[in-house]
């Protein structure tokens, strides 16, 4: 097969899938079906008052820095919602339970630990704003 | 912490070096690449052959603020490069042309998903490795 065509072509699929996923990173999905809470036990930390926000980070993970940041700046205005960073790798059992595919992945959990939204890669500030707004 | 800046330049160098290794299918360049993606990989980005260029002629030219990253997420993607650039090496060693086209493409998406977007591949990659290796 020529070799200009299968530069471009590879060239062409990157660059929609770096759109794509660009579009995608972040976006806050609210979950409903939420049948097992999470609880402080599992997260080695207590759950925040009104609500929580469980960061999962791993040590290969530029953005997980950024969306650190930016959550507990925001979560800062809110004295009664915590903000949880817990480290995949260290927590697989409830990496494979809650099925976190990828880092960072934030959830968004109530005041009883059932998660109620979730971020899959970095989340924009006003998302995060609205999401806690909503709890 | 590095030159957030370094290993995306570094990804744009690796993209034109594996545009020419599909364009020539002469095995120096892939070598060429095994390389950078070997020292890269195990003896840290910085101390890389394309780091060197990149602090050498590119960095001086650039502003002196910069974003800072954690070297290990790079070091990650370093890796993931260098065992496909040892299939696509061993492809074009052999004549096996197969493998050495599917191996530099699969490396050639990845590294200019980099260096376009700022692509993570060790957010995507990492957590989903360590699922599937101690299941």
């Amino acid at each position: 097969m020529n070799s200009t065509l299968i530069i471009v072509a590879v060239l062409v699929l990157a660059t929609g899938y770096g759109f794509v996923d660009r579009k995608r990173a972040g976006k806050i999905k609210s979950k409903v079906d939420s049948r097992h809470s999470i609880t402080a036990h599992e997260i080695g930390s207590d759950l925040g008052e009104s609500a929580t926000v469980l960061q999962f980070s791993s040590a290969f993970c530029t953005p997980c820095r950024a969306t650190r940041s930016i959550l507990s700046s925001v979560i800062a205005h809110y004295p009664k919602i915590k903000h949880v960073e817990v480290d995949a790798e260290n927590n697989l059992a409830l990496v494979r339970r809650l099925d976190i595919r990828q880092t960072p992945t934030t959830l968004f959990l109530n005041a009883a630990g059932k998660e109620i939204a979730r971020a899959v890669g970095a989340p924009k500030r006003d998302q995060v704003i609205n999401a806690l707004e909503r709890i | 912490m590095i030159d957030a800046r370094g290993p995306r330049w570094s990804a744009g160098l690796t993209s034109i070096v594996l545009i020419l290794a599909l364009i020539t299918r002469s095995p120096i360049f892939i070598i060429i690449q095994l390389v950078q993606f070997g020292i890269g990989a195990f003896a840290g980005p910085p101390n890389s052959p394309y780091a060197w260029l990149y602090k050498r002629f590119v960095q001086p030219r650039l502003s002196k603020t910069f974003d800072s990253e954690d070297v290990r997420p790079p070091q990650f993607a370093q890796f993931v490069g260098f065992i496909f650039a040892l299939l696509a090496t061993v492809g074009a060693l052999s004549h096996t042309w197969l493998l050495f086209t599917i191996a530099t493409s699969f490396a050639l998406f990845a590294a200019f998903l980099n260096s376009a977007f700022g692509y993570c591949l060790g957010c995507k990659l990492y957590l989903l490795g360590v699922r599937f290796r101690r299941v």
